[in-house]
């Protein structure tokens, strides 16, 4: 059965939608989704700086590769 | 005895060769297209020597010009970039070893990477890192490089490679998380720290 609030995700649905902000822009609804689900979730905003942490470190894995050995 | 020349341009380049070949190696995951890519790179900068600034570093100059190379050889063996050698695990999706409950809600928080900064400061953190980058399948992880090194767009990879968008986010997507997983196990859950 479909869920009967359309805005509604699961902690499993934002972890995708998470990863997939890396790489494409998420449609209005899956943003507006986002947003509620993360003002409310103790869990998922771990997990959303686990992944801004891995954004952080490519972007200085670029710059340090410049300065190593 | 007179004094030892300073090394010449042609040395200078040449001194590179294995730094760029690290770079190559991990973008490219074949060994011939990663010297391929390496040798057309310093042929073309000891050929015009004239076009490196003294401002910059050599190193940073060599660098760009071997991912415009790197992408020349990613376009000309697209088809075999994008097919995977067989055991890649096709059909693991890797937030199926993240601890969901079955109503689809975190069964723990995942863990609190603490504040990163010191992490990004520190060499070993960039050797797990580019560790865990080479543990990824073939495919993966040169998609996954060509967004994070060559910083080419979604839209860019998938012109370059003829690849569908939905086959690039499905890789990517397993790139990200295991890159993560590996991190996890590697590197922020390990004992010494916190």
């Amino acid at each position: 059965m479909k869920p009967v609030y359309p805005l509604r995700r699961t902690c499993k649905e934002v972890s995708a939608l998470l990863v997939a902000r890396e790489d494409r822009a998420l449609p209005l609804v899956e943003r507006m989704a986002l947003r509620l689900h993360m003002a409310m979730c103790q869990a998922c905003p771990r997990f959303e700086h686990q992944l801004l942490t891995l954004r952080n470190a490519m972007g200085q894995w670029r710059n340090y590769s410049d300065n190593e050995r | 005895m007179s004094q030892p020349n300073p090394p010449s341009f042609e040395q200078q380049v040449a001194d590179l060769r294995v730094y760029l070949l690290k770079f190559a190696r991990l973008q490219l995951r074949n060994d011939a297209w990663a010297e391929d890519a390496v040798s057309e790179t310093m042929l073309a900068a000891i050929s015009r020597p004239q076009a490196f600034e003294q401002r910059s570093q050599l190193k940073t100059w060599l660098v760009g010009i071997l991912k415009h190379k790197i992408i020349d050889a990613m376009r000309h063996n697209s088809r075999e970039v994008c097919l995977s050698s067989g055991n890649d695990d096709e059909s693991a999706d890797p937030l199926e070893h993240m601890a969901f409950k079955a109503d689809g809600h975190f069964a723990e928080k995942p863990a609190d990477w603490g504040n990163p900064e010191q992490d990004l400061n520190s060499r070993q953190f960039f050797a797990v890192l580019e560790a865990c980058t080479d543990k990824l399948p073939a495919v993966q992880g040169r998609l996954f490089l060509m967004r994070e090194w060559l910083e080419l767009s979604s839209e860019e990879i998938c012109k370059e490679l003829s690849l569908t968008p939905t086959n690039l986010y499905v890789q990517l997507h397993r790139a990200r998380l295991r890159l993560r997983e590996c991190l996890e196990l590697n590197w922020f859950a390990r004992p010494s720290t916190k």
